[in-house]
């Protein structure tokens, strides 16, 4: 009877210990790294270690070439998830006040929703102007706000419309330049029994306020100087006409409202059931990667540059596209640092990540060398779709303020859109109770309205 | 015989022994008592800290409330009052108490219809179809969702095939219902029914007979002897599916990306209590939702167990 009771406390003591054990693992993590559990195993143990979160295709190779490439600092990566779920995890950590790792991937129109919450580091003390020289001014405003710069950039994502050319032919279409020209080859492509024009996705909002952007809507104003200051305008004329185009685009029938990223959308475009896609620089790659250009399906798709406002004067917008930003939890910033600029900073690196169509890169040195300006885009057909298209994109880029909590923002969006497309709403009225919605958030989270 | 009555309940516990025996058994009674702790211990261990604990935190974080822009401050309960004027939570709430209204009612019938059909079918086949119905809760919820949600897909799933184009899509905001009511009715009723089922093998088949020599016919032995007897096990299952579907996630969570919006952030209160605390970094607000989601939870549970307390035994 003794040694049953014994035992049992002995069990019950060990569940407890182990239970501690786990809480005091966690605490350490910010601090210190076990190499052992990088992805990416890492020779040189005596070095400073980072740890790093990232979900490129390429990370590994991108870790493995930095590693290689320096004695004093090594880099641990770990892939915390592809975007929300990386987020999510990084959100724990910051509420938390523990567990986030000292560099992190971060999405452009992320960055300020963390930097809002004191959860990045402002780099320009940790010599951030070093590398702004690789960067054009647009891909430097996207990660600035006023002074601060919260990440440098990796890669971007300048807008375009790809389009099948098998449709086109077929009816008798070609590239449409201006929005008008848009609308009237989806008339014809409508009145003949075509295929929809484009889709107006609800689930990913970011493109839709890019074309907002495009005819000059400027919806955030924020500076982190003054972090309780916002100025909202999503409802001003310029967006209310280009969410009217669309939705007066959908109403007619003329464009889809299928969800994007989803095996319906890709399916749907590998079939040639949208005539353009209008979407971002990474979008050949993603589609490649997703089995589009393959096979039956080889040879149909080319690029042409965004369709216009106003033709006289073009604008060019983005998006997507991510940076490494340094997180406030990491005990190494000067090191963090070093690795944020860096890390897939390096030719081998962007070479192989272009090529392998992960990423647009937005370094300099690539945009301006000859192999990636003549690349002949194979998805494309042998388009040289870098210098017809995505360069001059890039180049023209002037950046743009994200939302400061982008995350609610998106999400009151796509309520809205898929209003939308249900019929629900005008593109006016939804952008009228966008803005009304989103007001009374920022005054509910502290913000004084200008 | 118009009611057959329950199963008698066991009776009230028995009288300690003897009072002569009692004494002579204390000392060796406190050593089972130390013995009874030590074997709760890892129970009560992982239940204090991964339900208590988290619960008792969740409930602290909830007194205080932090804006983006502005710091943390203690709030009472502000963050409850705006709970409870906050449509997007109480849709939610309404949400969740139309579907348990139309997914429950539909669960009991497949659960019990086919409970009944396999406590008087006795062959090899029904031990097949017994595992067979109840497969699909040995499915992670999230997998089954993923599955339906390529068999709803408008391109290439089995609706698209038989109807082409008209095709009704399943996620549409106007089809949401039924698209879920199906996954969630087709998840849990198997495992409704082994609880039925198991009920329906703890009658004493000396009943049937009885009921057959006073003339039944199997229909009125289902309906009149053994739904009665087993109402008890039927309150259960009820219990069970309305503190489910109150606190549905996991099935919306998944479908959302592919519902073209029609499945918002605040679709059911425990998303948006998720998507407030990991999306929005609203921790504070989103364990006042959570709390608020018990509250009305706890609510309904006791008026409902209340309401049946004849039969359901839980609160006697």
């Amino acid at each position: 009877m003794k040694n049953r009771v014994l035992a049992a406390v002995i069990g019950a003591g060990t569940v407890v210990a182990s239970l501690s054990a786990c809480g005091g693992g966690e605490e350490e993590a910010g601090a210190a790294v076990d190499p052992g559990s990088c992805s990416v195993p890492i020779t040189k143990t005596e070095a400073a270690i980072v740890s790093v979160w990232a979900w490129y295709p390429n990370a590994a190779t991108v870790v493995e070439n930095f590693n290689e490439g320096h004695d004093d600092v090594q880099v641990c990566l770990t892939n915390a998830g592809q975007g929300a779920d990386e987020y999510a995890r990084f959100q724990t950590a910051v509420s938390a006040g523990t567990g986030a790792p000292d560099v992190i991937m971060l999405e452009t129109d992320t960055v300020p929703v963390f930097a809002l919450q004191e959860a990045l580091v402002d780099l320009t003390e940790y010599g951030a102007a070093d590398v702004q020289g690789n960067f054009g001014e647009g891909a430097w405003k996207d990660v600035s706000s006023g002074d601060a710069v919260y990440g440098i950039p990796v890669d971007g994502g300048p807008m375009a419309m790809m389009y099948r050319t098998d449709v086109f032919e077929q009816y008798g279409i070609t590239p449409p330049t201006t929005w008008d020209e848009y609308r009237a080859a989806g008339e014809k492509l409508k009145a003949e029994g075509g295929p929809l024009m484009g889709d107006l996705p609800a689930n990913v909002p970011a493109p839709t306020v890019a074309l907002m952007q495009q005819n000059g809507a400027e919806p955030w104003v924020y500076d982190s100087a003054n972090p309780t200051e916002l100025s909202i305008d999503l409802n001003g004329p310029e967006s209310k006409e280009v969410l009217d185009y669309w939705a007066g685009l959908v109403e007619d029938g003329i464009v889809g409202t299928q969800d994007q990223f989803t095996t319906d959308y890709i399916a749907g475009a590998i079939a040639g059931d949208y005539a353009t896609y209008i979407s971002a620089a990474w979008a050949p790659g993603y589609l490649t990667g997703a089995g589009a250009g393959e096979g039956a399906d080889a040879g149909n798709w080319a690029v042409a540059p965004l369709p216009q406002w106003d033709t006289a004067n073009p604008v060019s917008v983005n998006w997507g596209g991510s940076v490494w930003s340094v997180t406030s939890q990491s005990q190494q910033k000067e090191n963090a640092a070093l690795v944020a600029k860096e890390l897939y900073a390096d030719e081998a690196s962007l070479t192989d990540g272009w090529e392998s169509q992960t990423i647009f890169p937005l370094n300099q040195s690539i945009l301006t060398s000859q192999e990636f300006i003549d690349n002949e885009t194979e998805f494309f057909s042998g388009q040289t779709a870098n210098k017809d298209v995505y360069i001059p994109a890039a180049e023209a880029y002037e950046g743009s303020t994200y939302s400061p909590f982008g995350t609610t923002f998106y999400a009151q969006f796509t309520e809205e859109i898929a209003a939308i497309n249900n019929g629900e709403k005008s593109g006016s009225q939804a952008l009228d109770d966008l803005q009304a919605e989103m007001e009374t958030y920022a005054t509910q989270q502290g913000f004084t309205l200008k | 015989m118009a009611t057959l009555h329950t199963a008698p309940r066991p009776d009230a516990p028995t009288a300690g022994p003897p009072a002569g025996q009692r004494r002579r058994k204390q000392g060796r009674g406190r050593s089972q008592g130390l013995i009874g702790w030590a074997f709760l211990a890892p129970f009560a261990v992982v239940f204090l800290v991964f339900l208590i604990a988290p619960l008792l935190y969740a409930f602290y974080l909830s007194l205080y409330t932090k804006g983006l822009a502005t710091g943390e401050r203690f709030a009472g309960l502000e963050n409850y009052s705006r709970a409870f004027s906050d449509p997007s939570f109480l849709n939610g709430v309404w949400f969740v108490v139309r579907f348990s209204f139309i997914v429950i009612p539909a669960q009991m019938i497949v659960a019990l219809a086919a409970a009944l059909v396999l406590d008087s079918v006795t062959s090899r086949f029904s031990r097949f179809a017994r595992l067979m119905i109840f497969i699909p809760y040995a499915i992670p919820a999230v997998i089954g969702a993923v599955i339906w949600g390529f068999l709803y897909s408008p391109s290439f799933g089995p609706l698209e095939q038989l109807f082409g184009d008209d095709a009704p899509f399943l996620l549409s905001p106007d089809n949401l219902f039924y698209g879920f009511t199906n996954v969630v009715t087709w998840q849990w009723a198997g495992y409704f029914m082994i609880i039925l089922y198991a009920a329906l093998q703890g009658i004493d088949p000396s009943v049937y007979e009885a009921a057959k020599i006073d003339g039944a016919g199997s229909w009125q032995i289902a309906t009149r002897i053994k739904i009665p007897m087993i109402s008890s096990a039927l309150i259960l299952v009820l219990v069970f599916s309305l503190i489910g579907t109150l606190q549905f996630f996991a099935e919306p969570q998944v479908l959302t990306p592919i519902s073209n919006g029609a499945i918002g952030t605040d679709i059911t209160p425990n998303v948006y209590a998720f998507n407030l605390a990991f999306r929005f970094a609203q921790f504070n607000y989103a364990s006042a939702i959570s709390f608020a989601l018990g509250i009305v939870v706890f609510i309904g549970v006791y008026i409902f167990l209340f309401a049946t307390r004849k039969r359901g035994g839980f609160l006697q």
